[in-house]
Parts: structure tokens; sequence; C-alpha cells
């Protein structure tokens, strides 16, 4: 997966323009979740699965990760996926402040 | 010794030259990049934390004006960032009058974002919501909704900047086709935490009709 500035130029325009529909319509999909009745845990796996989708279409084609060398996809995505696994780190432990909570 | 450094220019894993296949300039903006992420996911976390530690977080925002604002917000920031990829695309192919026109279009999206999410503030605090404090009794809801919006705004605002002094630089021949390049990747990466704060802050936080 060499990357000259010959290979970007081969990206054409339509990959953008598809990438660019596809983000508005998972947002369109978001906005309308938001108003069923769903548990939130639900709710958050739902969103946060789909926000994953969007980053990894913005990553792979508007930021080109696609058209990258492998090496350089292989030691930023570890970096991204860690950010997404903090919130689950911590989660547990907030449920148990609200448990400890002198109410 | 050629043959021994053309066969470490093209090894991946050998400490060769340019293992990642990319200039110094741009590997840099992509560490930036992940720097800041876990920047903004230990903000994120933080929002989450005391959420859920909270036995009553306000879900304040209706539908209009915030929830329709939000989204236009997100349509600019996703917009913005398709006329900054067709800006890297132009200045790619050495069409630098258009990639100027693509650059200026990308900082009217983000000036768009940053007016738009201004007015929602304004919004807010007109209904008491203070860092300290607001009227649902629960003072981490604005301190962790200002400081995550803010930096993002911070964010735009300064991207918006650098688009700026790289549109005046391109318009002038003075910047190559990666210092375009990395500044796209800056933007997307704005537009990319944006996809992040948007549902977690506020479509979790919608008024149910």
């Amino acid at each position: 997966m060499e990357t000259t500035h010959a290979g970007h130029a081969e990206t054409g325009p339509k990959l953008y323009y598809l990438t660019w529909v596809w983000l508005l319509t998972l947002t369109a999909i978001e906005v309308t979740l938001a108003y069923f009745h769903l548990p939130v845990r639900l709710m958050l796996f739902l969103l946060m699965g789909l926000s994953i989708v969007k980053a990894a279409l913005i990553m792979a084609h508007f930021m080109h990760l696609r058209f990258e060398r492998l090496s350089l996809v292989v030691t930023l995505i570890p970096a991204m996926v860690l950010c997404i696994a903090l919130l689950a780190v911590f989660f547990p432990d907030g449920v148990r402040a609200f448990r400890l909570a002198v109410r | 010794m050629a043959e021994h450094i053309e066969r470490l220019r093209f090894a991946e894993w050998e400490g060769g030259i340019s293992p990642f296949a990319v200039g110094s300039k741009k590997l840099g903006m992509w560490l930036f990049i992940v720097s800041d992420s876990l920047t903004f996911s230990g903000l994120l976390v933080g929002y989450s934390y005391v959420r859920i530690a909270s036995e009553r977080w306000p879900m304040p925002f209706e539908l209009w004006p915030t929830i329709v604002m939000a989204t236009l917000m997100t349509f600019c920031l996703l917009s913005s960032s398709l006329t900054m990829a067709l800006a890297v695309r132009a200045s790619s192919l050495g069409d630098r009058s258009r990639t100027v026109r693509f650059i200026l279009l990308t900082m009217l999206g983000g000036i768009l974002f940053i007016l738009l999410h201004a007015k929602e503030w304004a919004g807010l605090i007109a209904e008491g919501v203070r860092m300290w404090e607001n009227p649902w009794g629960v003072p981490l809801f604005g301190a962790s909704f200002f400081t995550l919006t803010g930096l993002h705004m911070l964010h735009v605002a300064s991207g918006v900047i650098y688009l700026g002094v790289i549109a005046l630089g391109v318009s002038r021949g003075r910047f190559t086709h990666e210092d375009v390049e990395i500044s796209g990747l800056y933007w997307h990466f704005v537009d990319l935490v944006w996809m992040f704060i948007f549902p977690l802050v506020y479509l979790l936080s919608v008024k149910m009709p």
C-alpha cells in the first residue's frame, strides 16, 4: 500500500460524496433513534456502535487511512480503540459510586 | 551498502528509513491526533462518570431548538469535512485556485458551526445553566457540558484559523500538497470527535415528548 501523490488523486470525488451521504444517513438514524423509548443501556450501545462506524468511515476515507501503509494503520488504530475502551473501563466504577452515594 | 538501504526502505518493521511511508510532518499530526483523542476521551469518560454517579441527571434538550440545531451543526461539520477532502484532492491534482475555494468553503462550515453553537450556549445560559449551578440542581451538568463542548469549539475555532493560514499560503504558492493534507487530517479529526460528543451529550439527554 505505497502512497504517492498520484495514488491520492486516483481516489475520485465519488468516494467522498458517497461517504458524506452515508455519514448523513447514519446521523439521521441516530437522531431518530434518540426518540425511541429504549432502555438506556441498549440506546448507549446502539448510539456508540453507529458513532464508531461513522468514525471508521471518516478515518478510512476522509483521512485516507485506507490508502496508507498497513504499518501506520496498525500503529494508530489500537490507540483509537483504547480511547473508546476507556469509557467501558470507567463505567462500572461510576455505577459503584452511585450505589455508595448518601441518599 | 546501497542495496542494504534499498532493502530497509521497503521493509516495514526492520527499522527502515520510513517505516510508515509518510512524511515526518504528517506522522507528527497523526501522533497529535492520537494524543488529542485521549484528551477528549478523558473528558467524555469524566462526563459519563459523573452522569452515571448522579441520581437525577437532567435531560433538558428539547427537539426545538437544541436537537435541531445540534443536528444542523453536525450537518455543517460533515459537509465541511467533504469540502476539505475535495480540497486535498484538488491540491493533489495541483489545482491551486480550486484548493483555496474548497478550503474557504470548509472554513465557512466551521464558522457556521461556531455561530450555531454559540447561539445554543446563549440559550442554555439564558435558562440559568452555569459552570457551577443550574435550575435542575446538578451542578456537574453545566461543568461537564461547557468543558466538553467548549474544548471542542476551541478546536473548531483554531481549525478555522489554521485553515485560513493554509488557504492564504496556498494562494501565494507557499505550501506544498503535504501541508494541505495535514490540515485536512486535523479538520477531519475535529469532525470525528463531534461524532462522539453529539450522541453522548445531546442525543442521550433529549427531553422525551
